[in-house]
């Protein structure tokens, strides 16, 4: 059990900056977030986009700017628990939330501070009858055990780089590996593409292009799936598994089930201090809605900054706090006990 | 001031909506969209590196050919059909006046 004092959900660059203004306090943080690296959109979306409105840079990779905040608040000394999903938040006492991931790590604080984003980045499911009913029996969406696949025929469906990577690697393993992709091109790596179509003239991989699947067939579990081809029109490839690779998108998720009043994908909270409506619980950054709200990452900043001076009350009500500045002491005479 | 565009668009129960948009703001199609609160995401604001604004376009208007990086996010689209394309990457110009666009599921 890990226990902190803010809990902030979604290790964004609103939740990282956030670290760095509650340490300014002496408040610890923890942070959970689904994906496997900190970052959030900017990681998982555009790491090599150029960031213009930061204040202080004219200009800023994404990916870079994840890296510096991770240098500043460093000194702070904040928890991660990386690659698993917040998912059920309960008041498990005074002054006490308990979070549960979906992998089962507890973590437990005074003050929750929902920095999501658009919500929960999950795989993009193809939009095919009975998709659900075949999870877990012959759907996957991602690869977590190649061996699962030893001596399977499996069908791989996308045009990116893990659904080029994973035919390569599951190429050896597989009995049979099928890949289809709408278009005659890919997007991956080069390298990766080129050992594709080296493959796929070897024999040893079934390249199906311009073509995309439409029908999951099969009783209990997956037998089959129908593909339409542009020219040949439908096919039916016999497999044991399907694994659709079609990248990830945002969804709100878990949040929606804990009780705090939500406007159109978006958290509803009050400007003074970015509280919800349920006390010890605040949302920043693109995931919370106000009057003139901007989804921008130097208003998250703001409020991030806001709202551990709230939070700061809430826990120690007694407490006086007292503002300084880190020009004056440097980020050392606030870690220092 | 320059003259503003009208767009058909039809949205995912097959209501019709006619569109006014500004051809000076420098605006693109899913802004527009947005700003007439039809149900398009535009999660990534606009920098075809999502799939959520994704739209068929029925009217034979003359658009840039999709590049590389819209080709590539249409990959993630699904019902992509010969006249998909990211609607955050067509620019509003007075050439598209009367343009006709549908959304496509999601």
């Amino acid at each position: 059990m890990i226990k902190t004092d803010i809990l902030i959900i979604g290790a964004g660059p609103c939740g990282l900056f956030t670290v760095f203004e509650a340490g300014l306090l002496k408040l610890n943080c923890h942070l959970v977030d689904v994906l496997p690296a900190p970052g959030g959109q900017l990681t998982e979306i555009y790491p090599k986009k150029p960031i213009y409105d930061i204040p202080g840079y004219p200009s800023v990779l994404a990916g870079e700017l994840v890296d510096n905040l991770m240098e500043q608040i460093a000194p702070f000394k904040p928890g991660f628990t990386l690659g698993e999903k917040a998912d059920s938040l309960k008041k498990t006492g005074d002054k006490e939330f308990t979070l549960t991931t979906d992998k089962g790590t507890v973590i437990k604080a005074p003050v929750i501070a929902i920095a999501g984003g658009l919500g929960v980045f999950t795989p993009r499911k193809p939009p095919l009858e009975g998709l659900e009913k075949f999870e877990d029996n012959g759907v996957d969406y991602m690869v977590k055990d190649p061996e699962k696949y030893r001596d399977k025929n499996i069908l791989i469906a996308g045009g990116g780089d893990s659904a080029l990577d994973w035919t390569i690697e599951l190429a050896s393993v597989a009995k049979k590996i099928s890949l289809v992709h709408r278009r005659s091109s890919f997007r991956g790596a080069l390298d990766s593409v080129d050992k594709v179509m080296e493959l796929a003239k070897a024999g040893k991989i079934d390249l199906l292009t311009e073509a995309q699947a439409v029908q999951l067939n099969g009783s209990e579990n997956l037998e089959s799936v129908t593909i339409k081809h542009k020219e040949k029109g439908a096919i039916d490839i016999p497999v044991d598994f399907f694994i659709p690779l079609f990248g990830l998108t945002p969804k709100l998720g878990p949040i929606a089930e804990w009780g705090l009043n939500i406007e159109r994908s978006a958290v509803e909270v009050n400007t003074e201090d970015y509280s919800t409506n349920v006390p010890g619980i605040y949302a920043i950054g693109d995931i919370n809605t106000y009057k003139g709200k901007l989804k921008l990452i130097l208003c998250g900043f703001h409020e991030g900054t806001m709202m551990v001076q709230s939070a700061f009350k809430y826990i120690y009500p007694d407490q006086k706090l007292s503002f300084k500045y880190t020009t004056v002491t440097g980020v050392e005479g606030f870690t220092n006990e | 001031m320059s003259e503003n565009i009208h767009i058909k668009v039809k949205d995912r129960e097959g209501n019709l909506h006619e569109l006014e948009a500004p051809t000076d703001m420098n605006l693109n199609l899913m802004e527009v969209l947005k700003a007439h609160e039809l149900p398009v995401e535009g999660t990534c604001g606009g920098m075809a590196l999502c799939a959520s604004c994704h739209c068929y376009v029925i009217s034979d208007h003359d658009l840039n050919d999709p590049s590389d990086d819209e080709e590539d996010m249409l990959d993630q689209a699904f019902f992509v059909e010969d006249n998909s394309r990211l609607s955050c990457q067509i620019k509003i110009k007075e050439s598209l006046d009367g343009l006709d666009v549908e959304l496509a599921p999601v």
